[in-house]
């Protein structure tokens, strides 16, 4: 046996002369979602002892209650930070369908289901337009997306002027995403079963399907890619149209969660949703992640949240601690990516 | 090799030109690849080796000339149309994603679905039969440092990426295997890894065509060697025939055949 032979047997003789400082980032190279589980285990465990209430039913509904928006804007988020891109006009999309919806069915144009399949649509319009300038014309998804954020931002205010449209205003179908399912002891409503089966199906199609592989592909090594006969723009547009789809069904997740429709409805979205793909160990530098580690992601800045008003701090604090975890997150996976060599 | 000579060439190029501007990449080359031979291609830099080789994988539309397999004339207009009659090709920047597995990696591009409703409806990935046929395509090629198909590309050497590639190429390529540079980034004892997969691939009959630019390896393995000299070619000889000094003479023009 030669000595190629000895260093080259795998991962498992690879770890066994490893130190566990090696071993641990070996683990967490192999599965992005290891470290953000084992901060949200950590938050809950110190938020819990500094209060009890935050282990409570109640506060663990609110926590889901309040997370589900940016978790699925954040689904879609992250679909476009695995193919190397990013989505600035994630909030402004979401914000234009579920204006879109809500006028329709308020003034009475459109039967509310079909103003609901509207504001989907609208959000596949805004990824597919996203998708199309990426791929076709091949400009930078962030020059893209930061110009994409104005025109859907403009458009918004054209169509409302910038006033809310009431939840009284709307059909019952339009806020119907904020019916209460008690399930589990738990105070959930229709918006987070619906988040939830998003995740089931982006996961599904991320991890185990022909898709999935070559979305990873794609943000790995686009050129590798394209030589294995994979067309690289037709899976971009399919990501920031499956991505926009998202954006519309989260829409109407918002107007119930809101009980209204606000063209100021989710402003902080843009920053919220990277966060939470980052704090998830999506590499934003594409082809690593997935989207177990963004649910986990948004927990993490949603019990932050949480669990330091409960403790009596102020927002800011949160704000704090949410730009400190980033940056950790960030140098985390550089450290994590030094596995390669 | 004699007796190639009364078989039918797999791959036949005729009079392929291709210029680029003003510039001539090729001006009429003829090249013949027969069944279960290595052919190298052999030249100085600018003599259209890459040329000549993109024209017959589909990467270059050549602007005149004929190519045929297996008698049937074929033309290639993208890298794809190769693909789907056989011809696969391993190039020299590791064309592979470092952050997929091995199995993934080999079936990058035509993955196999789950049979039945699970394939069809749910586009389940088979897994475990991607991983197998990987394995089995790996070990066929005689390479015994790869044993976990799961594992992720980045995690091994230069030398065992591109022998997956070699086997990638070797469980698709019906026809022919096209080579180019595979050795060209990697040391001697990877090197060595790669060379051993061009043996197992040339002695399973399937016929390889190898461009180098490293010539103990080229008189190790080639069968044939085709010279491109100052776009045209400048003869094609055998190890036998011809030793290294006078191959190098040939390439260079200090000698002619």
């Amino acid at each position: 046996m030669t000595a190629t032979d000895v260093e080259t047997k795998g991962p498992a003789a690879k770890s066994r002369g490893a130190t566990p400082l090696q071993r641990a980032q070996h683990i967490l190279h192999e599965h992005s979602w290891v470290s953000p589980l084992v901060l949200l285990v950590l938050s809950i465990v110190v938020f819990t002892i500094l209060n009890p209430a935050f282990a409570q039913p109640r506060a663990i509904s609110l926590l889901l209650q309040q997370t589900a928006v940016i978790a699925a804007l954040a689904v879609g988020q992250t679909l476009i930070i695995i193919t190397g891109g990013i989505d600035l006009s994630v909030g402004a999309a979401a914000i234009l369908a579920c204006m879109s919806s809500a006028l329709l069915a308020a003034n009475g144009v459109l039967p509310a289901p079909a103003a609901i399949l509207v504001g989907v649509l609208i959000g596949a319009i805004c990824g597919l337009l996203n998708g199309l300038l990426v791929s076709r014309v091949k400009l930078p998804p962030f020059i893209v997306t930061l110009g994409t954020l104005s025109v859907f931002t403009a458009i918004t205010l054209m169509l409302t002027g910038g006033s809310t449209v009431q939840g009284d205003e709307m059909p019952s179908w339009m806020t119907a995403a904020g019916e209460r399912v008690p399930l589990f002891g738990l105070d959930l409503n229709v918006g987070i079963i619906v988040v939830a089966l998003i995740y089931v199906a982006v996961g599904y199609a991320l991890g185990f399907t022909a898709w999935g592989r070559r979305v990873f592909a794609v943000g790995d090594a686009p050129e590798a890619a394209r030589l294995a006969g994979i067309s690289v723009s037709r899976v971009l547009v399919s990501v920031y149209l499956v991505a926009g789809v998202i954006y519309g069904i989260a829409a109407w997740v918002l107007i119930g969660r809101a009980g209204a429709a606000s063209p100021n409805g989710v402003v902080d979205a843009n920053l919220a949703s990277i966060t939470a793909v980052v704090i998830g160990g999506t590499s934003l530098f594409g082809g690593r992640g997935g989207v177990v580690g963004t649910v986990l992601g948004a927990l993490i800045v949603q019990s932050f949240a949480i669990g330091l008003t409960l403790v009596g701090l102020d927002d800011e604090y949160r704000v704090l601690a949410v730009g400190i975890l980033v940056i950790a997150a960030v140098a985390a996976d550089q450290w994590i990516r030094k596995v390669r060599s | 090799m004699t007796d190639t000579l009364q078989k039918r060439p797999v791959l036949s190029a005729r009079g392929l030109r291709k210029t680029f501007g003003k510039v001539v990449g090729l001006r009429g080359v003829d090249l013949d690849v027969y069944p279960g031979e290595v052919l190298a291609i052999i030249g100085d830099n600018g003599a259209g080796k890459s040329t000549l080789i993109q024209c017959l994988t589909g990467a270059l539309v050549p602007d005149e000339g004929t190519l045929e397999l297996d008698g049937k004339q074929v033309s290639f207009k993208r890298p794809q149309d190769a693909k789907d009659v056989g011809i696969e090709t391993v190039y020299q920047s590791l064309a592979m994603s470092p952050a997929l597995d091995i199995a993934s990696n080999m079936f990058l591009g035509r993955e196999i679905r789950r049979p039945g409703p699970l394939g069809s409806v749910l586009r389940l990935l088979d897994t475990k039969s991607m991983r197998q046929k990987s394995m089995e395509a790996v070990q066929q090629l005689g390479i015994r440092t790869i044993q976990n198909p799961g594992q992720r590309v980045e995690t091994l050497s230069g030398g065992q990426r591109q022998a997956i590639a070699v086997a990638r190429a070797a469980a698709f390529g019906s026809k022919l295997v096209v080579l180019d540079e595979p050795t060209a980034a990697l040391g001697v004892r990877e090197s060595g890894l790669v060379i051993d997969a061009i043996k197992a691939l040339r002695d399973r009959g399937l016929p390889v065509i190898l461009i180098s630019h490293n010539m103990p390896h080229v008189w190790e393995i080639a069968d044939r060697i085709h010279i491109q000299r100052l776009g045209g070619s400048a003869g094609v000889i055998t190890p036998s025939s011809h030793d290294m000094t006078e191959g190098v003479a040939i390439m260079t023009g200090a000698k002619t055949l």
